[in-house]
Formats: C-alpha cells, sequence, structure tokens
C-alpha cells in the first residue's frame, strides 16, 4: 500500500527521535527528578529554537530564490578574494540562534556556488563570534577576556576553514556541492 | 526576546513584504522552499533538542562546576575540553556558568577552553555537520576547532593570566 510506504518512510526518518523519546519517558519513569530536568530542559530549548526557525528559514528560502547562482559566485564564489571572506564572516556574525540552524543555510550557499571555504568560514562565525553573543560573554567574563578571543578567534576560524578546504580534494568539495545541489527543490 | 531575535524579525519581514510587493509567485516559492528544508532538518533537530535535555539533566551545571572548579592545570583544561565538546550548552546557561565558575577559583584559562570548545566543537550536532560537508570536512573542522581551542587558552592565559 502506497499510504504504508509513506509512513515507514517517515517512522524510519524520526527512528532515532523514537528512540530517544523512549529512552527519556524511561528516564522520567526511573528517575523521576533526572527526567523532569531533561524534559524541562528540551523545552526551553525547543522554545530558543522555535523563536528563530520562522526568520531563518524564510530568509533561506528568499536567499535561494532572489539571489541568482552568479551573483553569489561574484560575491562568495572562487575568486571573490578578501571581500567574500568578510561577507561570508559578517553574514555569520549577523547570525541568531544555534549552530545547528546554520547547516540548513550552509546547504543553499553551497548550492548557490559559494566558495567551499567562505562556507566554512560562515559556519566558523555563527558558531563563535555572533555578535550577541560577543555582548553577553563580555558583560559575563569581561571585556577583555571576549575581546583577546574575539581576536584569535578571527585568525582561527580562517585557519581552519583554509586548513579543511586544503585537507578535502576538489573530487571531494564537488560532491559535498552536488549534494547540496541535490538536496531541495 | 532579545533584541537581536527582534531585528532578525524585522528584518524578515521587511524583506518578505519586498518579495511579495515585487513578485507573488516567488515568494510563494521562497516560503515552499524554507518550508522544504525545515521538514528535511526536522528529525535531526528533534534529536538534538532531546540529546542535549538528556545530557544536561545528568551532566548538571552543578556537577560541571565541580569538576572545572577543583582541577587546575592541563588536566583542569583536558576535563573543560572534553565537556565543552560534548555539551552543547545554550548561551544563556553557559555564560553565566563560567562567570560562576572564574568567581570560584576556576582558571582563566580552563574557561576559555570550556567556552571556545563549547562554542565550536559538536559532538551532538556532528551527524547533521556530516550530512552537510560529509564525514571528512565535518570531522576535520572538529578537530581542528578543539586543537585550536588550547591555542585560545593559551592565549588568553597570557593576556589576563
Amino acid at each position: 500500500m502506497k499510504s504504508d510506504a509513506k509512513w515507514l518512510k517517515v517512522l524510519k526518518r524520526y527512528r532515532i527521535f523514537l528512540v530517544l523519546v523512549v529512552i527519556n519517558l524511561f528516564v522520567l519513569l526511573a528517575f523521576p527528578t533526572i527526567g523532569t530536568r531533561s524534559l524541562s530542559l528540551t523545552w526551553a530549548n525547543t522554545l530558543e529554537m522555535l523563536s528563530i526557525i520562522p526568520p531563518v528559514f524564510i530568509l533561506l528560502g528568499l536567499l535561494d530564490v532572489w539571489v541568482k547562482r552568479e551573483t553569489m559566485i561574484k560575491l562568495m564564489g572562487e575568486g571573490s578574494g578578501l571581500r567574500g571572506v568578510l561577507l561570508a564572516f559578517l553574514l555569520g556574525s549577523a547570525a541568531a540562534g544555534p549552530l545547528y540552524a546554520a547547516f540548513p543555510v550552509a546547504v543553499v550557499l553551497l548550492k548557490k556556488g559559494t566558495r567551499f571555504s567562505n562556507v566554512l568560514i560562515f559556519i566558523g562565525a555563527w558558531s563563535t563570534t555572533k555578535i550577541p553573543m560577543l555582548m553577553f560573554e563580555a558583560s559575563a567574563l569581561g571585556w577583555k577576556f571576549m575581546l583577546t578571543r574575539f581576536a584569535i578567534d578571527l585568525v582561527g576560524i580562517a585557519l581552519i576553514a583554509w586548513i579543511t578546504g586544503k585537507v578535502l580534494s576538489k573530487e571531494e568539495i564537488q560532491k559535498i556541492r552536488a549534494q547540496a545541489e541535490a538536496a531541495e527543490t | 526576546m532579545d533584541v537581536s531575535t527582534i531585528i532578525l524579525y524585522v528584518v524578515t519581514v521587511v524583506l518578505l513584504l519586498l518579495s511579495f510587493w515585487k513578485d507573488r509567485k516567488k515568494t510563494l516559492t521562497a516560503l515552499k522552499k524554507g518550508r522544504k528544508a525545515f521538514e528535511n532538518i526536522m528529525p535531526q533537530f528533534l534529536v538534538i533538542l532531546i540529546f542535549i535535555g538528556l545530557m544536561l539533566a545528568v551532566l548538571t551545571p552543578e556537577q560541571i562546576s565541580s569538576v572545572l572548579g577543583s582541577q587546575s592545570g592541563w588536566l583542569g583544561m583536558l576535563l573543560a575540553s572534553l565537556i565543552g565538546s560534548i555539551t552543547l550548552i545554550p548561551g544563556f546557561i553557559a555564560f553565566p556558568l563560567a562567570s560562576a565558575l572564574l568567581k570560584n577559583g576556576a582558571g582563566f584559562m580552563q574557561i576559555a577552553v570550556f567556552v571556545s570548545t563549547l562554542m565550536m566543537v559538536g559532538i551532538v550536532t556532528l551527524p547533521l555537520e556530516i550530512k552537510t560537508f560529509g564525514r571528512k570536512a565535518a570531522v576535520t573542522r572538529n578537530l581542528l576547532a578543539y586543537v585550536f581551542s588550547f591555542g585560545v587558552a593559551i592565549v588568553i592565559g597570557v593576556v589576563l593570566g
């Protein structure tokens, strides 16, 4: 039956999630304190995620539809040079939300022909130099701590992106890009 | 809701209206694409959310601080880096925790390696990263970020120590 196959597919996609739900229920029964704590933490994180999901995915869709491949290649593709690096860095730093929300955006960037190392710079910036996070860091750990870490992160993000780009062969990067192109639409 | 989220919403609404005004059909395609991208990623998101909940319920901030507060030197840094790599703590919990650790006597270097691995190394999100960039690139990026976090700690130690 066609609908059965569809359900099976959904079940398969969500199998790890379902296993974790079962584990969580087991923990809730066996260790109520840890179980309740876990659920309330998951709930808090879900709310945090839900608050940024609509804008991030709408922007992702708009980016996909409006920005032409040629434009993106010119801005952040091969040969975009330092400007491409800076743009990738600013794009990542201006982001809001946890790192895992950055990966779907990275897929669109790859699809549009952004240079691989620039996508990694975007990921690096999203992970550690998000502007609102830096403000938070400065107030909790002091300006000197935040600024020192920020300065070395600038070097680190570029270095990590560059080395990762070098470690992979052209064919491997091509494969990642092809996979991104096949992912949606 | 913090300021950055509000700005994100304002920017999104403005661009969405602009897009709608310019081309209705294209805008609907964009929304469809956004929804599709979200659906694709939803199973992984849900796994991450439950996993973080379970992990932080077992590994409480109190436990983290008892480990990081009592251990100093390289062993302290190693432990801090391991906890930072495996956990994924949202900033609104992580920074107050780091600040409390400092006040309780943890060193700047341990805190630096903890904060840096927390943000840059993601073992929980690794499956999602592999799905995006492939195994080799994802593992390489995380390993480099892990090693780099010790560099961050050393620089912080020199500047603030």
